[in-house]
């Protein structure tokens, strides 16, 4: 679960610290990757195949959201963040017309399927197969933020966007690109979710939340926080389903909301939101 | 019990001092000019005042009153005021309507929510004397934004006066104006009463000569010369600041 | 006049039922105003204010109070989590203050959809009865259509005197310049937690109005998805004048109602609206229209000229 959030995440963090703005469409995205990947295995292809297509997709979905409307509103940041909530509206209910209501079960590849076991405790190999993958996604963000060139020009623009577009760099075309970026992460993540919580309509409203959790917690713009908010969060929500179903929302959201009112960058963000 | 008291105040900027063990001591009535060159600390030293930054360590007295920690809000009922550089007015609005807001922010009806402030007369008439002291009661129907720069600049004196203030602090109200309109703001500030104390910053000299009876020079946010007008003139710092000025 | 005599000429039960959520709504989306137009604080978090107007209202009716109590209750509840929602979100601005209203209204949403004990989840609760002030009945659609007009009017009516007021030019005065006012003397952020009070106070009026129209209460009054309808409903119509909210809550409401009876997919239509008013017709609709309406008589106007000119 904690892979799986990391990689809802690791995106929408990305958007909030560079965009400044909180992506609401995020749980749309990641259900829009999800129902693609339905889609594509449907057509035959195979797992890992599915989940590259999708996130493709997803990454030019992303953009085209971001050059086509969102770049219209630049410099208004309350504007956008209501047009990615319209988005979400449309998004979700067009997932609802394509592919109906009904929740669809998504089997994980064959190789994967089972349990390993590790100290005597029980593993499913599909849910460590997930873990692996969202740790090399993040060692792939990693070397692309602190290694390259984009990448430099990404940290640069969440440290200050100002100095950034003084200085030459880029800001639109980042902009773009950074949110591309994070649609093809929301979508690959939710296509990886299928085997683990089907696809159904309202997952999308399930996920924005602890997105938002998270990346709170963690501190917009930065990976470690997201991963760290990631793995905190999504044990949490399985204990707390176990444990005190009552009070899981609670558990989750009153971490969020201290953090907010009295460190609103988070564990490890740069400034506050 | 002097006007204004500044004592030891100090402060920094992510490491960087701004503000260095400035002393600065403004009688009743008195006319004080800032003056220094651009960075130098100025209107960082009338925040400061007016509360909007706190500063590291030192003290703000508003007439014998430690205003330190007081809240921004509260000082200007104590009869502190102040211009901006940047007109931060309401530009949709009257100039009528902008005046009025001056004055209702000391009135307690400011809390009230249920007559029409348009109805309240009283208010009216306050806010037209005003802007007739600055010379703009035939504007007070326009909007801010169709009236001219050195009328706004008017505008922004005004606001201050509205509040029958005992000190204003005017962060460079000759910026930007022409010949003709400097001329209006220096009869302007002449015409206000003695008792109420004037700290002026600008940049140029010759404005400054005129209207000071004393002047601080600041530079790198420390104090450097004082004193009436002849002294600082001659006073080789000065010169040295203002290369040949 | 007109809007009392509805019931008259609309005949059908199910219009006038939809006339009567359009103004239930209507009051929401004007308190939500008070602070997004009038304060320039963006919420979105509204429907935990609305929802525990809702959700105290039925619990202390089939608790067993009268009416009298279970409304009484309801708004002294709703002006303390008003009071919670100001202290905690005022602390920032902006997009801090768009995440902590939401995070509250979530905790709320949570603990409603959770706490089976408390609030019977998901089931919700059912009350039994209607109010009958003065011993007038309300259960017929009609007459409760008339109550809520007046509910509705005597709010209209409120709104535009606080708007008019000392106090309504001072809020407008902190959304326009808050450094400014706090120099000029004015307490900043008590005029906003005084206005967040407000609001919640009218969207507890709502709640209450919703509650006694369904008689049945479930999370989904806490829920973000009511939040942003009601968002919606203030950004489509106008933040800048009081006829904005209402008619962005008679947009929103017909087309959830109406339209889907023709359109399945009428949350995209939603969304597709809400993101075309936002880029096209940011300052809504009210103002929109009244600037196409404007621009319309001006090339009559220049048509017209033309013509004469010709004409001569």
């Amino acid at each position: 679960m904690g892979g799986l959030l990391f990689l809802l995440s690791a995106g929408f963090s990305l958007i909030f610290g560079l965009m400044r703005i909180p992506n609401l469409t995020h749980g749309a995205l990641f259900m829009l990757g999800a129902y693609f990947g339905v889609t594509f295995l449907r057509m035959g292809v195979n797992f890992w195949v599915a989940v590259i297509f999708a996130g493709i997709v997803l990454a030019i979905i992303g953009g085209a959201i971001e050059r086509l409307l969102l770049r219209r509103l630049a410099g208004q940041e309350l504007a956008q963040v209501l047009v990615t909530l319209g988005l979400a509206f449309i998004i979700a209910d067009a997932c609802l017309l394509i592919w109906t209501g009904d929740p669809i079960p998504l089997s994980a590849p064959e190789s994967l399927r089972g349990v390993e076991r590790f100290f005597g405790i029980v593993f499913p190999r599909y849910r460590l197969a997930v873990v692996v993958i969202a740790l090399i996604v993040a060692v792939g963000l990693w070397f692309l933020l602190e290694r390259t060139r984009l990448g430099a020009m990404i940290r640069a623009g969440v440290d200050d966007p100002e100095m950034a577009r003084v200085t030459g760099i880029p800001v639109s075309r980042l902009f773009t690109i950074v949110f591309a970026l994070g649609a093809a992460l929301a979508g690959v993540g939710g296509v990886l979710s299928g085997p683990i919580l089907s696809v159904y309509p309202g997952l999308d409203a399930e996920m924005l939340p602890l997105a938002l959790i998270i990346v709170i917690l963690g501190g917009a713009g930065s990976l470690p926080g997201a991963l760290l908010g990631s793995f905190v969060i999504g044990f949490i929500y399985n204990f707390g389903q176990a444990f005190f179903p009552d009070l899981a929302y609670v558990v989750l959201f009153l971490p969020m909301l201290l953090m907010l009112v009295l460190r609103p960058q988070g564990l490890f963000g740069k400034h506050p939101s | 019990m002097r006007a204004l008291e500044i004592v030891g105040v100090n402060k920094s900027f992510s490491g960087f001092r701004v503000i260095n063990d400035v002393n600065l001591f403004v009688d009743v009535g008195e006319r004080r000019l800032i003056i220094g060159p651009n960075g130098a600390g100025k209107t960082t030293l009338f925040n400061i005042i007016t509360g909007e930054i706190q500063p590291d360590d030192g003290a703000v007295l508003l007439n014998g009153q430690n205003i330190t920690n007081m809240p921004v809000q509260k000082r200007s009922h104590l009869g502190l005021t102040r211009t901006y550089q940047i007109i931060t007015l309401f530009p949709n609005d009257s100039l009528l309507k902008n005046i009025s807001l001056s004055l209702l922010a000391l009135s307690s009806l400011r809390w009230n929510p249920f007559v029409a402030l348009g109805a309240r007369n009283d208010i009216k008439l306050q806010a037209l004397e005003v802007l007739d002291q600055v010379g703009l009661k035939g504007l007070a129907d326009r909007p801010l934004n169709q009236t001219s720069y050195g009328e706004q600049r008017r505008v922004e004196i005004a606001m201050a006066l509205a509040q029958s203030p005992k000190i204003i602090l005017l962060d460079e109200p000759f910026a930007g104006l022409s010949i003709e309109e400097r001329t209006q703001i220096r009869e302007l500030l002449a015409s206000i009463p003695e008792e109420v104390t004037i700290v002026m910053i600008d940049h140029d000299m010759e404005v400054a000569l005129e209207f000071a009876e004393k002047i601080t020079v600041m530079h790198f946010g420390e104090v450097v010369v004082e004193g009436s007008r002849a002294e600082v003139v001659e006073h080789p710092k000065t010169r040295e600041i203002y290369l040949g000025g | 006049m007109a809007m009392a005599s509805l019931p008259l000429w609309l005949g059908s039960d199910y219009y006038i039922n939809i006339a009567s959520q359009i103004l239930i709504w209507a009051i929401f989306a004007l308190a939500l105003n008070v602070l997004v137009g009038w304060s320039g604080l963006v919420s979105l978090g509204h429907a935990g204010l609305f929802g525990m107007a809702c959700y105290t209202g039925a619990w202390l009716l089939e608790a067993g109070w009268g009416h009298f109590t279970a409304v009484l209750g309801a708004f002294a509840m709703t002006i303390l989590v008003s009071a919670i929602f100001g202290a905690l979100s005022l602390r920032t601005r902006g997009i801090g203050f768009i995440m902590i209203t939401l995070a509250i209204s979530q905790i709320l949403w949570g603990i409603a959809y959770r706490w089976i004990g408390l609030t019977n989840g998901d089931n919700g609760i059912i009350i039994s009865a209607r109010p009958t002030p003065f011993g007038i009945e309300m259960d017929t659609p009609g007459v409760f259509y008339i109550f809520t007009l007046m509910v509705f009017l005597l709010t209209m009516l409120i709104m535009a005197i606080f708007y008019q007021s000392p106090f309504g030019v001072s809020l407008r005065g902190t959304r326009d310049q808050s450094r400014r006012m706090s120099a000029l003397g004015f307490n900043v952020w008590l005029i906003r937690f005084s206005a967040v009070l407000f609001s919640g106070f009218f969207s507890g009026v709502a709640g209450l109005l919703f509650l006694y129209y369904h008689q049945y209460v479930s999370p989904h009054v806490l829920s973000l998805l009511n939040s942003a309808e009601v968002l919606l409903m203030v950004i489509s119509g106008g933040t800048g004048t009081l006829l904005g909210p209402v008619v962005g809550a008679g947009l929103v409401v017909v087309i959830k109602n109406v339209a889907s009876a023709y359109i399945e997919r009428w949350n995209m239509l939603l969304g597709v609206i809400f993101v075309a008013i936002v880029i096209f017709m940011p300052e809504g609709l009210v103002p929109g229209t009244q600037r196409l309406f404007r621009w319309v008589f001006a090339r009559i106007k220049s048509i017209g000229a033309a013509i004469k000119s010709e004409a001569s």
